[in-house]
Parts: structure tokens; sequence; C-alpha cells
């Protein structure tokens, strides 16, 4: 960074004439996540504009390939911080198409359930959020107070309340507790109704609508052109949604529609993630009524489900087993595969390379707000400076994932 | 309430009048008018984001008002992992802060860096500005923060500037460790409130 | 449906196209890095492939080959709804040279993708307009996800303060500890892994 009080000659204290130029971030107040913006400003318009990122880097890569396949779960989790089940699922999925594991019956639905309960965790805190930088306040206490109403069934699953760390190489690391279903039809309901009270504040205030409607507008072949997925790419008015393209898991079974925009602006994003929150709801409810109510969650085998704790202490084969998949780690055969799921905010692909030992030679995140961010200059561009703030809160830029 | 037990309240005039040391008093003052700078980069941020909305209310606390700018603000709340190229930026909201300032280290990352041990990482925000109060845990729950927060007042009201980690807290009545209690304690009680509820009630 | 495509790629480049391999039912590829670009321009704009999004180009590192790198690129189409992989290999053994087109021209996706490319590990791309580092700071020294580079060697921006309990606080073990058998560090041959 340059020095805060730099040396200026007199001749240049005086404000140059056009362009300005403008720092925004990587702490400014109205940004939520950890992002960078030079400006340069002509009046109020932004002529150029250059997004900045990485200040979230952690290394997520790097550190994948220190430990073992199973290790790299926590790392997962705090990549979309908003909505971690969803890249637990994603991570075990990816993992289990190289070993070839189909995961139990009941897994699939518990994990579409809680998958769901994240993405509409994820929808409510974007959603509120914006509404926050925009200076209503009250909606944002509404949809937390909601996203609070989820975390407690997380709490009660998973025993965290953000950072679960519940996936497993073939299944979940625990069945439901016994009143889960009673539970998440609870929560739901009352988070809808939640949602229900705090989008009427918002949408029938003429000033928010205002700060939205045909700003930061992306045409559909820019939008696929820049690689745009997820609810972004829908407001564009193009309904790819990889649980309806290209159906995973057990998402075939249940109905549930794609909402799609027509303009592709700030307004039609934030009401794509309202609709596709009650959708969430949708499937929620569907798969409740289908999940057996019991079996197991992790599936029978000896390569990768640790023995009963029984065996462990009582035959030396169980001790060896778990030895094993503990230290050395779940062996994954050599190659390399692309697993692709759709997350909070678009596709999320782990394209995974193994050279057949216990660690990950290269697990390689294909970020969804990465990709999106990178376009955000050619939103901002030509718009007012005060149009940043709803239009970088409608892309539900999240910096662990952005930033890896 | 700072060292409000050397205070004396001077019996005679009309309404009594109490004396303490201006330390104190400024010390008292200032623990319950936190003005806040949140330095959200991370995953913290979303607890952050809890811990300020209704169901846990840090406005109870007397430290509710946020002051986005770092001039206006006397406690830096470092939210979320610190990345080298973070560094500078923080240090220099650090920088612009007027004395007296605080800093509460929220979560793991900015305590020690947690499980970030790389390249990319600050391993702990007190290699780069010093830290009042380290509050652990990824994320902490709200209640391991309001703890630090009460911990931070303490250390206000006091004048302490040691650096303090939240940790089983000593009951004052007792003047030893808050253990977990039996079921038999429970159940005793449960006897108790419920004789509490019927004798009010009656 | 995209062995389809690879034979179709097979039939209009012939030799050009390396290998043509299918695991875990994806489709992958491979080309020199001469033909990279006008295979990806073939792969967008050939009726029967429309690959209208560049999924993800990232890079991998495989110290004890030459070329060192592999650079993968993923590929959807949105009305086809097929995927294919794309993969060349570049540069010498101690990663110079690795020099590759660009796509930004192909696809605006490319544009962040190959600038994180060349930040972890240092694949150039050549008619890029502005191939900066992104995901470091632009003092950083060295690309961080060569398999040679040390996990935990930092670059501070900032000098640390001094002081007791300040500077001593390293994790109790080393880099290399902890994880006896699990912990493989595939550090290029020869190459000490911490520092
Ligand atoms: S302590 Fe944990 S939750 Fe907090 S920022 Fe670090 S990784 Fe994220």
């Amino acid at each position: 960074m340059e020095p805060l009080d730099q040396d200026l000659d007199e001749s240049e204290l005086e404000l140059p004439a056009e362009p300005m130029q403008l720092k925004m971030g990587p702490a400014h107040p109205a940004m939520h996540g950890t992002v960078r913006m030079m400006l340069e400003v002509s009046g109020e318009t932004i002529v150029k504009c250059d997004v900045q990122v990485g200040y979230l880097h952690r290394a997520f890569e790097k550190m994948c390939e220190r430990g073992t396949w199973g290790q790299v779960f926590p790392y997962v989790d705090r990549l979309n911080y908003v909505s971690p089940m969803l890249n637990n699922n994603a991570f075990a999925m990816a993992v289990e198409k190289m070993l070839g594991i189909k995961p139990t019956e009941r897994c699939e639905y518990y994990r579409v359930v809680l998958g769901e309960l994240a993405r509409i965790c994820d929808h409510l805190t974007c959603n509120g959020a914006m509404a926050m930088e925009l200076g209503a306040f009250t909606p944002f206490l509404w949809f937390i107070k909601a996203r609070d109403m989820v975390w407690d069934i997380f709490e009660e699953e998973t025993g965290a309340r953000l950072t679960h760390s519940f996936g497993r190489i073939g299944g979940m690391a625990k069945p439901p507790t016994k009143r889960f279903k009673e539970h998440v039809r609870a929560a739901v309901a009352g988070v809808l109704a939640l949602v229900k009270e705090g989008e009427a504040l918002l949408l029938s205030n003429r000033i928010f609508i205002d700060r939205l409607d045909g700003v930061g507008v992306m045409t559909p072949e820019l939008a696929s052109a820049y690689g745009w997925t997820g609810p972004c790419l829908r407001s564009t008015g193009v309904a790819y949604d990889v649980r309806k393209a290209h159906p995973y898991s057990v998402y075939d079974r249940f109905d549930f529609d794609v909402p799609v925009g027509t303009t592709g602006d700030n307004y039609d994003r934030f009401m794509v993630r309202l609709e596709e929150l009650r959708q969430s709801a949708r499937i929620v409810a569907q798969a409740l009524e289908q999940m057996p109510d019991d079996g197991p969650v992790m599936v029978e085998d000896a390569r990768v489900t640790l023995p009963p704790k029984d065996e462990v202490y009582k035959t030396i084969e169980g001790t060896i087993q778990h030895f094993k998949i503990v230290m050395e780690g779940v062996k994954v055969p050599a190659g390399e595969c692309y697993s692709y799921t759709e997350a909070g905010n678009g596709e999320l692909g782990f394209y995974l390379v193994s050279d057949g030992s216990g660690t990950p030679y290269r697990v390689r995140i294909r970020p969804p707000c990465f990709i999106i961010t990178s376009a955000l200059h050619h939103l901002i561009e030509g718009g007012m400076i005060a149009d940043i703030v709803p239009t970088f809160g409608s892309m539900n830029m999240i910096g662990g994932e952005c930033d890896h | 309430m700072g060292d409000l037990t050397r205070t004396h309240v001077v019996e005679g005039s009309e309404q009594g009048f109490a004396t303490t040391r201006f330390q104190d008093l400024l010390g008292w003052a200032r623990k319950y008018s936190l003005f806040q700078y949140p330095f959200v980069t991370a995953c913290c941020g979303m607890e952050f984001m809890s811990f300020a909305s209704p169901r846990f209310d840090m406005a109870r606390f007397g430290a509710e008002a946020p002051r986005f700018s770092p001039r206006q603000a006397d406690l830096l709340w470092v939210v979320g992992t610190i990345s080298q190229r973070q560094a500078p930026v923080l240090r220099r909201v650090w920088e612009q802060m007027t004395e007296p300032k605080w800093v509460l280290a929220f979560g793991t990352c900015a305590s020690c860096g947690g499980f970030y041990d790389n390249y990319a990482t600050v391993a702990g925000i007190d290699k780069i500005i010093p830290v009042d109060v380290y509050v652990p845990g990824c994320p902490p729950r709200p209640e391991a923060v309001i703890d630090g927060l009460l911990l931070l007042q303490d250390k206000i009201a006091t004048g302490d500037r040691t650096p303090g980690i939240i940790k089983p807290r000593v009951d004052p009545k007792q003047g030893q460790l808050v253990t977990l209690r039996t079921p038999a304690d429970l159940e005793e009680s449960h006897a108790a409130l419920e004789a509490k509820v019927k004798r009010l009630g009656g | 449906m995209s062995k389809a495509l690879q034979q179709k790629l097979t039939a209009r480049f012939g030799a050009r196209i390396l290998a043509a391999t299918s695991q875990h039912g994806d489709e992958a590829v491979v080309v020199a890095p001469a033909d990279w670009r006008e295979v990806h321009l073939f792969l967008r704009d050939d009726p029967s492939s429309q690959m209208q999004m560049l999924i993800d180009l990232c890079g991998v590192d495989y110290p004890d080959r030459e070329p060192r790198f592999e650079v993968v690129t993923h590929l959807y189409s949105l009305t086809k709804k097929h995927r294919l992989r794309v993969k060349t290999a570049v540069g010498d053994a101690d990663g110079d040279d690795a020099v590759v087109d660009s796509l930004l021209s192909v696809w605006r996706s490319a544009d962040w993708m190959e600038r994180e490319a060349f930040d972890m590990f240092g694949v150039r791309f050549a008619g890029h307009p502005d191939l900066r580092r992104i995901l470091t700071y632009p003092e950083f020294e060295g690309h961080p996800l060569r398999k040679d580079y040390p996990a935990a060697r930092t670059q501070p921006l900032v000098p640390y303060r001094e002081g007791a309990g300040v500077q001593g606080k390293l994790a109790p073990f080393g880099a290399d500890e902890g994880m006896p058998f699990g912990r493989q560090t595939h550090g290029a041959p020869g190459s000490p892994e911490v520092n």
C-alpha cells in the first residue's frame, strides 16, 4: 500500500483534472467482502474500474495437498462460509465419483435436506446484507433471525452453528437426530413467514426498488461468455441450474421450478434469490416426505468406512483398518475427475487429481463467485458510484470462495 | 463496575453525592460506550452478524454503535483471517484510531492463524498490532463473544492492558471455578425453582 | 455424448489431438500448446460442439515430468449440455518457458482464470493484455502452488512486532511432522520441503 501521507508537491495538491482516481476498499463498510476497487471517475460516473480480489487468499488449494482426503472437509467449509453444507456435499460427491461409491438412499436425502437449508441461509444472508447496505436495516434483522432458526437445526444435527465439517467420504458423519423432520418442518415454516414480512417491507419501498431496477444490467450472451452460473446467470434469463440440467444425487425425484429473470439487473438477481429460497423450501418438504426413517447414512465399504468402535477396540483387523483410514487417509485411485454441483452461487466444481495415495495431489476448486466477480467491472463501468453498493451486494461475493 | 467499591457516598446533603477516582469514573464511562469498528474479513463475520442481530443483541452491552471510520472508533473488532495482503490495511486502520483504543481478536484466525499455517496468512494479528482480548473458536459462539466483550469491559474499567483470553469463569459468589452441575444438583435447583414459582403465584 | 465430440475432434485435427481419454465419465483430449487456441475456437464455434462456456481453467504441476505444467480447461455447452476437458503441457523442469496462447479472445471468463494460473504456477499466457498477479500481492516472489514452494514460507508486507511472546508463536511441530504416513508433500525430488 502507498504511504498514508505522501510527500506531495504543492502543484500536485490540486485535484487532477479528469479523470479522478478513487480507491474503494478493501475495508469499506459497504463491502461485506474484502475487495478493492480502483475507480476512475468523471463526476459521479465511473469511467474505468479495476476490481482487485485476493485479500482473503488463504491458500486453500495448497493446504489440501498437505493432509489426507478426509482432512479437506474443514477447509471446504470455509470456502463459501454462508452455505458450508453445500460445499461439504460437493466435495464428498467429487471424491465418491473417483472412488465409484454411491451413497446410501437415506444419506442422499439427508444431504439434500441439509444442503437446501444451507441454500436458504445463503440467499437470506445475501439479500439481507444487500438490503442493509442500502440502508434497510430492519429486513436484515428479520432475515438474520430467520437464518438463526436454520442454524439451530444445523447445531442440533451437526454440533456446530456454522462450520460443520459434517460430510464424510461415502456418507455423513452421523445419522439424523430423532426429531429431525419435525424440527425442519417447523423451522422452514418460520423462515418463510419471516421472509414474507421482510419482503413486504422491501418490495413496497419505492427507494429500494428504484436503486435496484435497471441497475447493473447483464445480457445472457455476455453472462455465459463470462462463465456466470447460478442465480446471477438465471437472472439474465438462462435457465441453467445444475440440479435440473444434470440431476445429481436424488434431485430428479423432486418437483421444483427454476426461477429466471428477464433483464439481468439487480432487481432480478434479488428476486431470483427470493424465489429460489421458496423453491428450496419446496424441495425440503418433498425430501422430508420421501426420506426413509431408518437405514445407514454411511456406505459399507472397507476402503472408506471406519469400522464400528466395538470392533476397533476388540479385534486386530478393526484396529488396523481404523488406523489405516485415519493415518494414511482414504486411498483414492490415481486419475482425475471433475465433479460439479449447484452451490449457493452457482456451479461449484471440484477438479481432483489423485496419484493413488491418501493425500490429494491437486484439488482445484472452481469457485462460482470468483468467476462472477470477474465481470463486476463490466457492470459498474458507466454507472454511478452509489450504484456500486447494490450491484456488488447482489453478486453475493463471498471472500473465502472468491479468493480461495 | 470499575473499582466502585472504593466509592464513598457522602451522607449529609439532600441527595447525597459520591466520590471516586477520576480514572475509575472514566473507565466506567468508557466501558459502556464503546464505539466499534468491525474489520470483518471472513467466515467469522457471519457469526458477527448473528451476534449483532436481535437474538444475541450486543446492544445490551453498550457496544452496538458501529462507526464506519476508524478515526471515530475506540474498539477494533478483527473478525476473520488476516492475510499477508490484508495486513498493511489492518495496520493502517489501527494506526488511524485515536487513543484510547482496544483491539479484540474475534476467532481463532485472528488470534493465532488457526489452521491456515501457510504462506498467505498472518499467524495471529498480534504480530502486527497489540491485542487486548482473544476470543478463540472457529467461529466462536456468540456466548463466547459476549464473554470476551465483558472481559474487555472489565479490563477497560481497571485500566489493565495485558492481553487476556476468555477462560472458565470464576463464580464471584463462591470464588471457585464454575463446574458442570450433576443431575442431582439440577433436580435440586428445579425443586427450588418450583417452590419459588409456587410462592410467587400463591 | 462427448465421445462423439472426441471423434469429431480427431477427425478434424487428426494427429494433432495427442490423446483422447475417458475416466469416471469425464472425456478429455490432450493437444499441443501450439494448437491450444485453435482447438478451443473450433469447440466454441462448431455447430456440433457449441461450447458457450469456459467453466474452468487451471494449472497442475508435475515437477518430475517434462514439460512440467499441465494447463487444463473445462468446457460446457448450455445448448448441447455436454462437457469436455482439454489439456496441454508446457514449461521445462525449472518452470520457465511455460507459455501458451491466451483464450481471452475466445471467452471473456479466461481473464481472471489465466491471471490466477499465472499467479499460482507462473504459466504465461501469450496475448493476455493484463497478466498481473491476482490472489497474491505484486511483491510476492515465486509461485505458491508449485510443488517446490514451501507451504509455510511467508513473505510479510509489514514488519512483525517485536517482543516476548509475539515472535515465538509457532506451531509445536514442524511442517513435515504430525502426519507420518498420510502427509505426503509431493515435493520435487531433492527440494527441501521446509525452509
Ligand atoms: S476462525 Fe474459523 S470461522 Fe473464523 S475466520 Fe478463521 S476459519 Fe473462519
